[in-house]
């Protein structure tokens, strides 16, 4: 059924689209930076540092949401052999590196003042480093196999291995003491964030998102290209 | 409907899941000691023999027990049900305060006493502007 796809259709689409993601990208930035920077409070704690919060926590829920969804893609992918999934797998796992370092630097950062130090083997920070790792055994897996066959097969494989550190990730601070504190934000029971702390967070989050599917969207693209150029006309 | 090929596919890949939860459960569960960050005092209680070997204790600061004596800082960490006295000279974290979570890495003295060589400070997962504090204080 969905087996096929015209690159070329979807080229039409996705070769347009960069231009206005980027305005819009643009936009929320900049709302989000100047609620996060000028118009949100200082914490009653941390004073001005909570304003790295808001990008790291963001970028922390878009490289955990990228993995999931490369691996949700992959597996479906290997399972009915889709190979527009593996591909688009591929173009996203760029930015869900770049992430993942973000929000690890970010806490760094974050912990020096915090904590009074920049780095601590507790169970949050060790398996948001192991993503990490994932993430660039991914994308190494592309580069070393030249053959799409065996790309398409690791690479599942890689993100099978490595969705099962993302709930540990999510759950760490509940299942051991860690060092870093636990989620401030809960659907079921009511949230530890004070709602003018909230607003920024969630148009970071957009904006984050946004940038993803820019990049997203550029690798997409190339990939595309390198099908036509290989002059088929259907994956 | 689908085929059977699809169909083998698909337990292959929650095959390999199931044992792969499993075996990251039994992992994790061994090395419980090595993957929690501290213990608490409870905890240190509770050991069979003092350790020798560095740790770390964590908990909170108890109220009123933090003396600042010639460089040398005193303080107790509770968990509300037990207690072990600290004490440290070295930096201070901006965050540590009487009533707030802490971190001290070094060494048991005996079961009520601890060494520590470093501190650190562990914030909560609450946010909030100085405002909205003052009138929860209030209250």
């Amino acid at each position: 059924m969905f087996k096929y796809f015209q690159p070329n259709r979807i080229f039409s689409i996705t070769s347009k689209a960069p231009k206005y993601v980027f305005i819009l990208f643009v936009i929320v930035l900049s709302i989000g930076l100047v609620e996060a920077l000028i118009l949100s409070p200082e914490d009653y704690k941390q004073s001005h540092s909570v304003r790295i919060m808001y990008v790291h926590v963001p970028a922390a829920w878009i490289t955990l949401g990228i993995f999931s969804s490369m691996t949700l893609l992959s597996v479906i992918g290997y399972i009915f052999k889709i190979r527009n999934f593996f591909l688009i797998s591929k173009s996203l796992a760029a930015s869900g590196l770049v992430f993942n370092i973000i929000a690890l630097v970010t806490g760094s950062i974050w912990g020096k003042p915090t904590w009074g130090t920049w780095w601590a083997w507790d169970a949050r920070i060790t398996s948001m480093l192991i993503l990490s790792l994932f993430y660039i055994m991914y994308l190494l897996v592309w580069r070393i196999y030249k053959d799409d066959e065996k790309a398409f097969k690791i690479s599942s494989i890689i993100t099978i291995l490595g969705i099962i550190n993302v709930p540990i990730i999510k759950y760490s601070v509940d299942w051991w003491n860690t060092l870093h504190q636990s989620s401030s934000i809960n659907i079921l029971s009511k949230s530890s964030i004070h709602s003018s702390m909230l607003l920024p967070l969630v148009i970071m989050t957009a904006a984050f998102a946004l940038f993803s599917l820019l990049i997203f969207l550029m690798k997409y693209n190339t990939e595309l290209i390198k099908i036509k150029n290989k002059g088929l006309d259907r994956l | 409907m689908y085929g059977r090929k699809v169909k083998l596919r698909f337990f292959f890949i929650l095959s390999i899941l199931l044992i792969l939860v499993l075996s990251v459960f039994l992992i994790l569960k061994s090395l419980e000691e090595n993957v929690i960050y501290f213990q608490s005092p409870s905890e240190i209680k509770s050991l069979p023999e003092i350790l020798k070997k560095k740790i770390r204790v964590g908990g909170m600061v108890k109220d009123n027990s933090v003396t600042l004596k010639a460089k040398e800082l005193k303080f107790v960490i509770t968990d509300f049900k037990n207690e072990i006295n600290v004490i440290y000279s070295g930096a201070i974290p901006n965050l540590f305060e009487e009533g707030k979570g802490v971190v001290a890495e070094g060494f048991l003295k005996d079961k009520n006493f601890f060494l520590a060589t470093k501190i650190l400070a562990k914030h909560d997962e609450n946010y909030m502007p100085p405002e909205v504090k003052a009138a929860i204080e209030e209250k």
